[in-house]
C-alpha cells in the first residue's frame, strides 16, 4: 500500500477522473440494458445476459474490426457482402459435410484476407475514396456470392460449423451457461484491444488516421498501415459471418447493413470518423448499445425495418454531438 | 534560331473530358453491336433505347453534381428515390385526378429532406456522407416501415412521362436534355452558380468574401433531393408502380457518384460540370447495354458494375499524389 497525500482526495476527484474515463457507451448502455430488464426480467438473470452477448458478438466483433479501418481515416462498408459471401461459402464448401468444416473455415478466411487486402490496396494505390472502393466492392463481393450459390442458396452449415454461433455450455460455475460466441467474442476483442493499444501498430493506426502526410514524414509506411487495417476488418468480416451462419439458415441477406450497423456501433462508443481517435471498448460497448436498442424496438413491438430509421438518428445525433464538442471545447 | 522568345507557357488546359467519353460510347456501342452481330440496335429505336437507358440515372446525377460541385455529397438519393415512387404510386391509386397532388406532395418531401440534409451539414457541421447516409437510413426505415411491396399504381395518363414519345425521341429524353441544359445555364450563368464553385474551391474564402456558404450548401442539397424524387416519379411512371427497393435495386446512389466523378468533377468540390456527369451517364448506359447484347448473366454484370465504379473512379484518383482515405 503506498498511501500518499494524494490519496487522500480520492472520494471525489478520483470519482470524476475514474468517470471521465469510462466510455459514455458503457453508460448508455446499462441504461438501455435496464429498461430491456425491466421490460422484460429473463435479460437480467445469467442465462438472459448471456444470450444476450451471444447474439450481440456477431456486430461487436465486427464493430471491432471497422474501428481499424475507421481508426485510419477510411470506411469498410463491404463488411457486410462479406459477411453474406462467408455464410454461403461456408455452406458451399462445406456441402454438409462436418469433415469439411475445419479447412472450410480456413478457405473462408482467406477470401476475407483477400477482400481485405484488395481493399486496402484500392485505396493506397489507385487512390480511390474508401467510401467509393468499398462500396464496388461490395457489389463485386455480393455478385460473386450470388453466382457461387446459383442465386438460391438454402439449407443449413453442418453443426460443428454452427456451433461457434449456437453452443452453449452448460453447468459453467458462477454464470451457469457460457456460449461459445461469447469466448470467440472475448479472445477477438481482447486480440483487437491489444492490436490497437498496446502495439505500435496500432499507433500507427492511429497517426495515419490523424494526419497521414506527418505519418509518412515520421517514418509511417501509411500504405502498408492501411492495408494491414482493411485486411483486419474484412478478418472481422468473416468471424462475424461464421458466428452468423450459426444463428439461423444460409440466406442471401445475412450480411445486409451490418457494415453500417457497424459504423453506427463506433460513433456511439466515441469513435472519430475520419480517423484519429476511437477505442476498442467503446466500439464493442457501442455494438452492445445498438443491439440492446434493436432489443427494447423488440419488445416494445416496433416493426424491424425501423430499426434504419433509429441508426440513422442515432448516427447523425452522435456524430453531430462529436462535432458540437470539438467546436466548444477549451 | 535567332532570337530567343520568351513564350509563356501555354495555360494547361483541362482535357475535354465529356468529349472522350462521349465518342468512347460510341464506338464501344457500336463495336459490341457488330461484334454480336445485333445490328438492329444500330437502327432508330437502339438508340433510342440507349438514351432512355440514361434517363433515371441522369436525373438524379444532375443533381449529385450540383453536391459535389460544393464538396459535399448525398447518399441519401437512393432511398429518397424509392420514397418518391411508393408516394407517387400509393397517392394516384390509378386515378387520373391525383396525379397533380401526388406529385405536389412527392415535390414537398424532397424539398423538406434536400433542406434537412443541408441543414445538418451546415448547420450542425456533420460530415456529409453520415449525414445522407443517415438520413437514408431514417428514410427506408420509415417507408420499408410502411410498405413492404409494390403500393398502388399510376394512372395511364401519368405513364406517358416515361412511355410518351415527340416523333421517335422520347419526352423523358428530351426532358434530361433540357434540364441538362439549365443546370449548365445555372451553374455558369448565374451568380448562385458562381457562388456553388466558389464554395466548394474554398467555402472559408467564399464566406470571407461574403458568400453565405450555408444557404449556398442548403439550396444545392434542395437542388438534388428534388431531382432524386423526380426520379422516383419517372421509375414509378416506367414501373406503373413504386415499390420500396426501386432505389436500392438501382444502385442510384454509387453510380450517380460514380459518374458525376467521370464525368471529371472533383470529389473535392469546385470543379467539374454537368456535361461531363451525362457524359459519364451515357458511359454507363452503354456499358450497360454493351453487356446486354453480349448477354451476360444478372450476377457477372454485378460484379462487373462494381469492379466498373471502382476503376471509372481510381482512373481519375490514382494520379493524385496525396493520401487518400
Amino acid at each position: 500500500m503506498t498511501t500518499t497525500a494524494a490519496s487522500e482526495g480520492w472520494p471525489r476527484s478520483r470519482a470524476i477522473a475514474i468517470a471521465k474515463h469510462v466510455n459514455a457507451a458503457v453508460v448508455v448502455f446499462v441504461v438501455l440494458y435496464a429498461i430491456v430488464g425491466l421490460l422484460q426480467p429473463s435479460y437480467l438473470e445469467p442465462a438472459g445476459f448471456m444470450n444476450f452477448l451471444r447474439r450481440s458478438a456477431p456486430l461487436a466483433i465486427l464493430a471491432s474490426g471497422q474501428l481499424f479501418v475507421l481508426a485510419a481515416g477510411g470506411f469498410d462498408l463491404s463488411m457486410s457482402a462479406l459477411v453474406t459471401l462467408t455464410v454461403i461459402g461456408g455452406s458451399m464448401l462445406a456441402d454438409n459435410n462436418p469433415d469439411n468444416t475445419w479447412w472450410t473455415i480456413g478457405a473462408l478466411y482467406g477470401i476475407g484476407l483477400a477482400v481485405g487486402a484488395l481493399n486496402g490496396l484500392i485505396v493506397s494505390f489507385l487512390k480511390a475514396p474508401s467510401i467509393i472502393a468499398t462500396l464496388g466492392m461490395l457489389l463485386c463481393v455480393d455478385g460473386a456470392a450470388m453466382m457461387w450459390s446459383g442465386g438460391s442458396p438454402r439449407g443449413y452449415l453442418p453443426d460443428n460449423f454452427r456451433a461457434f454461433g449456437r453452443l452453449v455450455l452448460h453447468d459453467v460455475p458462477v454464470i451457469g451457461t457460457f456460449p461459445i460466441a461469447v469466448g470467440v467474442l472475448i479472445v477477438f476483442t481482447l486480440l483487437a484491444w491489444w492490436g490497437l493499444h498496446v502495439t505500435v501498430f496500432g499507433q500507427r493506426v492511429f497517426a495515419v488516421g490523424d494526419n497521414p502526410r506527418a505519418a509518412e514524414l515520421a517514418g509511417v509506411r501509411v500504405s502498408a498501415t492501411r492495408v494491414a487495417a482493411f485486411v483486419i476488418s474484412a478478418l472481422s468480416a468473416v468471424t462475424g459471418g461464421v458466428m452468423l451462419g450459426g444463428f439461423g439458415g444460409v440466406s442471401v441477406g445475412v450480411g445486409s447493413g451490418l457494415a453500417l450497423q457497424a459504423i453506427a456501433a463506433c460513433v456511439i462508443g466515441g469513435v472519430q470518423l475520419m480517423g484519429g481517435r476511437g477505442s476498442v471498448v467503446g466500439a464493442v460497448a457501442g455494438a452492445f448499445s445498438l443491439f440492446a436498442l434493436f432489443t427494447l424496438l423488440n419488445l416494445v413491438g416496433l416493426p424491424q425495418s425501423l430499426r434504419d430509421t433509429a441508426q440513422g438518428l442515432i448516427l447523425i445525433s452522435a456524430v453531430a454531438s462529436g462535432a458540437w464538442r470539438l467546436r466548444h471545447a477549451g | 534560331m535567332t532570337a530567343i522568345v520568351s513564350r509563356a507557357p501555354r495555360p494547361r488546359r483541362a482535357p475535354p473530358v465529356p468529349l472522350f467519353l462521349f465518342v468512347g460510347s460510341l464506338v464501344l456501342y457500336v463495336g459490341v453491336a457488330l461484334w454480336t452481330g445485333q445490328t438492329s440496335q444500330l437502327q432508330t429505336d437502339g438508340w433510342v433505347g440507349l438514351l432512355q437507358r440514361m434517363v433515371a440515372l441522369g436525373i438524379v446525377s444532375v443533381g449529385q453534381t450540383f453536391v459535389i460541385l460544393c464538396a459535399s455529397i448525398d447518399l441519401s438519393v437512393a432511398n429518397l428515390i424509392s420514397v418518391g415512387a411508393v408516394a407517387a404510386s400509393f397517392i394516384m391509386q390509378g386515378r387520373d385526378s391525383m396525379m397533380l397532388p401526388a406529385v405536389a406532395v412527392v415535390l414537398t418531401i424532397s424539398v423538406v429532406v434536400g433542406a434537412i440534409n443541408g441543414a445538418i451539414i451546415a448547420g450542425l457541421r456533420v460530415n456529409p456522407l453520415i449525414a445522407t447516409l443517415g438520413v437514408g437510413l431514417v428514410l427506408q426505415g420509415l417507408l420499408s416501415a410502411s410498405f413492404t411491396d409494390f403500393a398502388g399504381s399510376v394512372p395511364q395518363a401519368f405513364q406517358a412521362f416515361a412511355y410518351g414519345a415527340l416523333g421517335p425521341v422520347p419526352y423523358s429524353v428530351l426532358g434530361l436534355f433540357a434540364l441538362a441544359l439549365a443546370a449548365w445555364l445555372t451553374l455558369g450563368a448565374t451568380r448562385f452558380g458562381a457562388h456553388l464553385y466558389a464554395v466548394g474551391g474554398n467555402a472559408e474564402g467564399a464566406r470571407l468574401a461574403g458568400v453565405r456558404t450555408n444557404l449556398v450548401m442548403v439550396s444545392a442539397h434542395v437542388i438534388c433531393s428534388v431531382l432524386a424524387g423526380v426520379t422516383g416519379l419517372y421509375l414509378a411512371s416506367r414501373l406503373r408502380s413504386g415499390a420500396p427497393w426501386v432505389g436500392r435495386d438501382g444502385v442510384y446512389d454509387l453510380e450517380s457518384i460514380a459518374v458525376v466523378v467521370i464525368g471529371g468533377t472533383l470529389l473535392a468540390g469546385g470543379r467539374g460540370g454537368v456535361w461531363g456527369t451525362l457524359a459519364g451517364v451515357l458511359l454507363f448506359a452503354t456499358l450497360d447495354a454493351a453487356l446486354n447484347m453480349l448477354g451476360v448473366p444478372a450476377y457477372p454484370k454485378l460484379i462487373l458494375r462494381g469492379a466498373i465504379v471502382i476503376l471509372a473512379v481510381a482512373a481519375y484518383a490514382a494520379r493524385t499524389r496525396e493520401h487518400v482515405a
